[in-house]
């Protein structure tokens, strides 16, 4: 199924892509936040908010996600090594915008040994603390349909966005000296599509659709969780930041840091609200000042050297010159 | 290139450029010219696509190649993805499936016949017409010395168990078939495909 042109946002994942020249319905005119005081759309369509729904619960650990990640998105992540655990790489790099991450638990409650498989990656928080944090105008932007994405062009490759980002997700490259993560493959959804991971997952863990759609579907598998003796599923939309796009259905919603340290309420660190909250305009207030009284300075003090120093120094200068009978740098005496 | 700027000048200047990029800063002004939001171009358009099967086991999940020709006009592979249409998979692909677009593109991809001559320490090309030759002269040779057409008690088997024959798991029905009745009337008893490699 292709997307109906009178929708706005993409509905699911399981589609064909299209090979006709297509619009981009995704750009400028949908930026509702940008970094830094960076370019936002004066009047941003109203795209219906996308979700990716990750279903723990259903999730096998095969890494399909991962590879059709690598080969949508172009990257080539290193040939690494087998340390003897199941993640590989062992963390996401700038070449791995998603991970599986594997927690071996011993459920004190009942006795059962699980084996506890969650999709890493970036969340596309409704608040993000990356384009919070990040001073390079218009680097990351936020889409009215929710996605958070990174524009490279803008990127300085600071790395103030790895340390606002409450999931630890972006990672700076060392050779193109610009911050990569996961983009929701907004180059998809902006002709009708969803994600790769999603559409590749064999298992359907990995669901994609209106935030709507994704939130009534995670309804229904927390219920039938629930039914099997899961008392705590739940849905894992962590409120810190405002919600996210990326949605996880937890077996223990209760215990999300049981998932490889999925954080239990993530929120934007404080130094990252201060320094770009008060902080920002009273700093620059000072150094608005400081250039104010300079300027000030400069105006109003006299100036103590006179014509006629000025007049005794050029000639000065000038017996020098004919004393030594060179001309100077610039060729004149 | 010299610029006549005494030193009081340097100061002004330097000064006025604090202050406007102060205000600049303030919000005063727009920020500095920034690359407008954009996504990454698709990289699908105007590729062909082609139906095909996944080659590595038995499920024989659908895919589409998406190809389109390089600089030198040579057609390449750009992208593989499930086939969402394909009734065995819907578009899904399993981490091998997803990741066929290098398994097509690899360097080390065999793309002709190969023979270890005897002898020989390294694999070398050889021509279709001469391994299928090769093949059929050895297989004639070990069957007529090792096919055993009656067992003990007189009944006929014709069982030829010195040979093996590995197939593709990933075939049509029809070409699953015909290898079947070839190997089987053969006489062939061990006989298995890549999935279980």
């Amino acid at each position: 199924m292709t997307m109906a042109p009178d929708l706005d946002s993409p509905r699911t994942a399981v589609a064909n892509p299209p090979v006709q020249p297509m619009e981009s319905n995704l750009g400028q005119g949908d930026v509702v936040r940008s970094s830094a005081g960076g370019p936002v759309a004066e009047n941003p369509r109203d795209l219906t908010d996308v979700a990716k729904l990750i279903d723990v619960s259903k999730c096998i650990g095969c890494k399909a996600c991962q590879t059709a990640c690598v080969e949508w998105n172009d990257t080539h992540p290193e040939i690494g090594i087998n340390v003897g655990i199941y993640e590989n790489p062992l963390d996401l790099t700038p070449e791995m915008y998603t991970l599986m991450r594997f927690t071996e638990y011993d459920n004190p409650d009942t006795g059962d040994f699980e084996w506890l498989i969650r999709k890493d990656g970036c969340m596309h928080c409704v608040d993000p603390g990356c384009l919070k944090a990040c001073p390079a105008p218009g680097a990351i932007v936020q889409y009215s349909n929710g996605i958070v994405d990174f524009i490279s062009e803008n990127c300085i490759g600071c790395g103030y966005c790895i340390s606002g980002c409450p999931f630890d997700i972006p990672r700076l490259s060392p050779t193109q000296h610009v911050v990569k993560k996961c983009t929701l493959c907004s180059d998809r959804v902006a002709v009708g599509q969803g994600p790769a991971c999603a559409k590749a997952c064999p298992t359907q863990a990995i669901t994609f659709g209106t935030k709507d759609d994704m939130t009534a579907l995670a309804a229904e598998r927390i219920e039938d969780l629930k039914s099997r003796g899961y008392d705590n599923a739940g849905l894992y939309d962590p409120q810190g930041v405002g919600g996210t796009h990326v949605m996880y259905v937890l077996h223990h919603a209760d215990k999300p840091s049981l998932y490889s340290g999925l954080p239990d309420d993530p929120k934007i660190s404080d130094v990252v609200e201060g320094w770009k909250g008060p902080t920002k305009p009273v700093g620059i207030a000072a150094v608005g000042l400081a250039a104010v009284g300079a300027a000030a300075m400069a105006l109003f003090t006299r100036s103590r050297v006179t014509p006629q120093d000025e007049a005794e120094a050029t000639e000065l200068v000038q017996e020098e010159m004919r004393g030594s009978g060179q001309p100077d740098d610039r060729g004149t005496v | 290139m010299n610029i006549d700027l005494s030193r009081r000048g340097f100061l002004k200047l330097a000064g006025a450029g604090v202050a406007a990029t102060s205000l600049g800063a303030m919000g005063f002004g727009g920020a500095e010219a920034a690359e407008l939001a954009h996504v990454r171009a698709f990289k699908l358009t105007q590729t062909t696509e082609t139906r095909n099967t996944c080659p590595y086991c038995s499920v024989a999940c659908g895919v589409i190649i998406y190809g389109r020709a390089d600089e030198a006009g040579k057609r390449r592979v750009v992208h593989i993805e499930g086939d969402a249409d394909h009734p065995v998979n819907r578009g899904t692909l399993c981490p091998k499936g997803s990741a066929l677009k290098d398994f097509v593109n690899a360097e080390t991809r065999l793309t002709e016949p190969m023979i270890r001559r005897a002898g020989s320490d390294r694999f070398e090309p050889i021509s279709w017409d001469e391994a299928l030759d090769k093949i059929a002269r050895a297989l004639k040779d070990d069957r007529d010395a090792n096919l055993l057409a009656a067992n003990e008690a007189g009944v006929p088997v014709n069982r030829w168990s010195t040979a093996g024959f590995l197939a593709a798991s990933a075939t049509t029905n029809e070409t699953a078939w015909l290898t079947y009745k070839v190997v089987r009337s053969m006489g062939i008893v061990g006989f298995d495909n890549q999935a279980r490699v």
